[in-house]
């Protein structure tokens, strides 16, 4: 060994504090400060049980959404599962089925519908976005066709009743220890070990990866199961807590969660991004939401807001690309960056 | 000059003397100089990277020149792009043109400038009528109103060239026209190519077939190295003479691979077929062996290489590691069979370009490297680092992204990925394509050494001295079969380009299976006639 090499170009704090997501998890902090301070009831137990009441179904289904991002791909039928699965909730209810056994039977189906999804988008190549978004009118129409337009809601209250429990006096849920152990979960697989480098070298170069064999289809499979997996299983707090199982439960709700994800940082063209800025990121809109309908502002304005948002946090991604593109080219001189694949074809 | 119908001209139709053109530190093009006459073709040949494409794409408004003069009909020329060309009356005709299928031959020719009626409207009637009349023209039968879809690559061919008439092109490049077609299609290209030329045209015909160099042109330039070398005409000259030309060079000082010990055999593979792309493959790799891919561009080195990795799919055969039989389609379980495949595209397969210099070190054995299934940056680092400083890869740190490093650093990259899985056989497809000089000495040490350790070695090159000065032995292949096998005393460059380029001498044939007289050769042959 005749030399040996930093193992990193900067130092531990510039690589913590800049980057995306400490920018999200310092907006998180000073936007829940000024709430706080200024919003009357924010600081309120109660207002925190609700905004991560209201928020567990998006992060729970933004973690698998975050993988799926970082391989290139998108699930754009999550929401879809999750009315599917809260129409079986109510269905297997009032056929007698226990909640447990009903619930159970819920994820198997979702996490077959992810399969469809995975077996489409991996084994036979189709576009991830045209596929989900046929099946998010294939399972949203399952949904509602079971069910039609009637609503399940005699569910047994003491189910209800823990789907909105809170721990001890803290005014947490109790369901966040769900979402916390799923979220290590995830994050020891995305953040910490060779499964999770491959789901980001797909993102950046599918085919070196392919060619350093990564199991390009595999891979991108299992993720779209455990998204439909996922979706599931907040179908089923999404019914437990509300007490009702409809059809149109959650219409629209894989919006937000590609927002939140993409706000936190993630590149929807694959392979950047973190699980802690996406957390941060769903964070960041469910204190804006609740912040703003304390005051009073009507759900369309904060839909605005949020949209706003999003654009600008997409807009300043590439401007800061583009930036640091130039800074890079000024160091290195004006070397082009790339050689022509002609040199020496002939 | 046969032709001087038109022009008369006191000029040439393209001169380009002393043109040079460099991206980054790779020097494509040193001193091209090409000079072609109206009512002329003019044959440009040379090896693989001899820098004749960079040539064509200068001309074609593709690449700026660096350095050297550039005249069209004796007037000063630079294009920024093909467009530019174009309207200059410069059409470049591709091996395997590109036409939209979906729309008919006449929309096809006349696409971006469609003949108007009244009212701004397009007239098809007229552009049938106008496209009939370029067929007719050049003595071919097409259908102005079929769909391009489906239609032979010798007929697009056609209808590239008809495209470049209407635009009243002065000069046509043919690059490689005749790589992909039949007997009968070559000899139809050849009559068009003809009428062209008494009409006054210049045109230029990239060949690495001699028969149809000597048959079809009047005036021949080699090439070598990006350098120009000499022009000839066709009369005065013969295949000996080029053949020559092309690789004069001495090789043995350059590329020195010290003598090992030779094993057992590594790599076995046997019948290996993909329809359409290689046929009946066969060969062994031996521990401590170096086994060069040689062939032209196109010929089926890495796809064969590919398939025995099992990238690509293959309908036949069977590829062996140490004996035991590797499945197809599947580089994970060629990975763990002790393959390393070092790919031809090193910005798009060999690295993950947007990740780091770690990340790519570590990209087949991080799997080996976690600890209950976990895996820290830190213990990446520490796996990378060594293999990075054996290689003595440049960069300032670990994380740094790959993407902007030279490319020589990149292949060091690639090379100490797969040296750090431990093969016990290395495929390296152009190892060192768009390397600087420096770092192309020391991927041969480095390869000279792992065989002199026992690894065996399937090296492809498009460099015959390469291919030459590292392998103890050379295998050619051409049109997807090997056709030959020769031992490193055996191995001039005369023997390899004669078995790659199907010259006229067809005495190095020495595989075993005897693929002599296949038809595709027989239809060469005819071609020829």
């Amino acid at each position: 060994m005749t030399r040996t090499y930093a193992a990193y170009a900067h130092p531990l704090w510039r690589r913590l504090l800049l980057t995306r997501e400490a920018a999200v998890v310092a907006l998180v902090i000073a936007v829940s400060l000024w709430a706080y301070s200024n919003v009357p009831y924010f600081g309120d137990q109660l207002t925190l049980t609700y905004l991560l009441l209201d928020v567990t179904p998006i992060l729970l289904i933004a973690l698998p959404m975050t993988l799926v991002i970082i391989t290139g791909e998108i699930d754009l039928s999550v929401a879809s599962v999750v009315g599917l699965s809260s129409v079986l909730l109510g269905v297997l209810h009032e056929r007698g089925f226990s909640i447990p056994v009903a619930a159970l039977i819920a994820l198997v189906v979702g996490a077959l519908c992810g399969a469809l999804n995975g077996y489409l988008v991996a084994r036979v190549g189709l576009p991830s976005l045209a596929v989900t978004i046929g099946t998010l009118a294939l399972y949203r129409g399952l949904a509602i066709g079971i069910l039609g337009t009637k609503a399940v809601t005699d569910f047994p209250s003491d189910w209800t009743q823990r789907a909105s429990e809170t721990i001890g006096g803290t005014g947490i849920p109790a369901f966040m220890w769900v979402f916390l152990l799923l979220a290590v979960v995830f994050t020891l697989a995305l953040h910490f070990s060779p499964f999770g480098r491959g789901v980001y070298d797909i993102g950046l170069g599918s085919e070196a990866a392919h060619f350093s064999g990564v199991k390009v289809e595999r891979t991108k499979f299992v993720l779209f199961v455990l998204s439909g997996a996922v979706s599931a299983l907040a179908g089923v707090f999404y019914t437990l807590r509300f007490g009702s199982a409809r059809g149109d439960n959650a219409a629209g709700l894989e919006l937000q969660v590609i927002a939140a994800v993409l706000l936190g940082g993630v590149s929807i063209f694959g392979g950047r991004g973190k699980l802690a800025g996406v957390v941060a990121g769903v964070l960041l809109i469910g204190i804006i939401s609740s912040a703003l309908r304390l005051q009073g502002i009507t759900v369309n304005v904060i839909n605005i807001i949020i949209g706003l948002l999003l654009v600008l946090s997409v807009i300043s991604t590439t401007v800061l690309a583009w930036v640091s593109d130039v800074a890079a080219r000024r160091n290195r001189g004006a070397r082009p960056t790339k050689t022509p694949a002609g040199v020496g074809t002939l | 000059m046969r032709h001087d119908s038109i022009g008369a001209a006191s000029h040439p139709t393209l001169t380009l003397r002393d043109v040079a053109k460099s991206f980054g530190p790779v020097v494509a093009l040193r001193s091209g100089t090409l000079v072609a006459q109206p009512g002329s073709i003019h044959a440009l040949v040379g090896e693989n990277g001899a820098g004749k494409s960079t040539l064509v794409k200068i001309v074609a408004g593709v690449h700026r020149r660096d350095a050297g003069e550039f005249l069209l009909g004796g007037e000063p020329a630079d294009f920024g792009s093909t467009a530019e060309s174009k309207a200059a009356g410069v059409a470049v005709i591709y091996q395997e043109p590109t036409l939209f299928p979906d729309l008919s031959v006449t929309e096809n020719i006349f696409m971006g400038r469609q003949l108007l009626g009244r009212g701004r409207r397009i007239d098809r009637a007229a552009m049938y009528a106008e496209a009939a009349r370029l067929f007719a023209g050049l003595g071919v039968h097409i259908d102005p109103r079929r769909q391009a879809l489906g239609l032979s690559i010798a007929d697009q061919q056609i209808i590239e060239i008809a495209k470049a008439i209407s635009l009243d092109a002065r000069l046509l490049i043919m690059d490689e026209p005749t790589a992909a077609l039949s007997g009968v299609e070559v000899e139809r290209l050849f009559a068009v190519a003809r009428r062209l030329r008494d009409e006054g045209r210049a045109i230029v015909f990239i060949s690495h077939r001699f028969d149809e160099v000597f048959d079809l042109c009047d005036t021949v330039t080699v090439m070598r190295d990006g350098q120009y070398i000499a022009t000839k005409p066709i009369a005065d000259t013969s295949v000996e003479e080029i053949v020559g030309l092309m690789v004069g060079r001495e090789v043995a000082e350059l590329f020195p691979k010290t003598p090992a010990p030779i094993g057992d055999p590594v790599l076995q593979v046997s019948g290996l077929t993909a329809s359409g792309v290689f046929h009946d493959v066969t060969f062994e790799v031996r521990a401590g062996e170096i086994v060069g891919l040689a062939g032209l561009v196109g010929a089926g080195r890495s796809e064969i290489a590919r398939a025995i990795f099992g990238v690509d799919r293959y309908d036949s055969g069977s590829v062996r590691v140490k004996g035991c039989e590797v499945p197809p389609r599947d580089p994970a379980a060629a990975i763990r069979a002790g393959m390393a495949f070092v790919p031809e595209d090193r910005r798009r397969q060999g690295l993950v370009t947007e990740a780091s210099v770690t990340d790519n070190i570590t990209g087949v054995i991080r799997g080996s490297l976690a600890r209950f299934g976990l895996l820290t940056k830190r213990m990446e680092n520490a796996a990378a680092g060594p293999w990075a400083g054996r290689l003595e890869v440049k960069t300032g740190a670990l994380d740094m992204n790959a993407k902007t490093m030279s490319g020589g650093n990149q292949q060091k990259v690639v090379i100490a990925k797969w040296l750090a899985t431990k093969p016990t056989l290395l495929i390296i497809d152009e190892p060192t394509r768009g390397i600087d000089v420096g770092t192309k000495a020391e991927v041969h040490r480095l390869l000279s050494e792992l065989a002199g350790q026992g690894m065996a070695i399937l090296m492809i090159s498009s460099e015959l001295p390469e291919v030459l000065g590292m392998a103890d032995r050379v295998l050619v292949v051409c049109e997807g079969r090997i056709t030959a096998d020769l031992p490193r005393d055996r191995a001039t460059p005369e023997a390899v380009m004669h078995a790659a380029t199907h010259a006229l001498t067809g005495g190095h044939h020495g595989h075993p299976g005897g693929h002599h007289g296949h038809p595709g050769g027989a239809q060469d042959q005819q071609a020829a006639s």
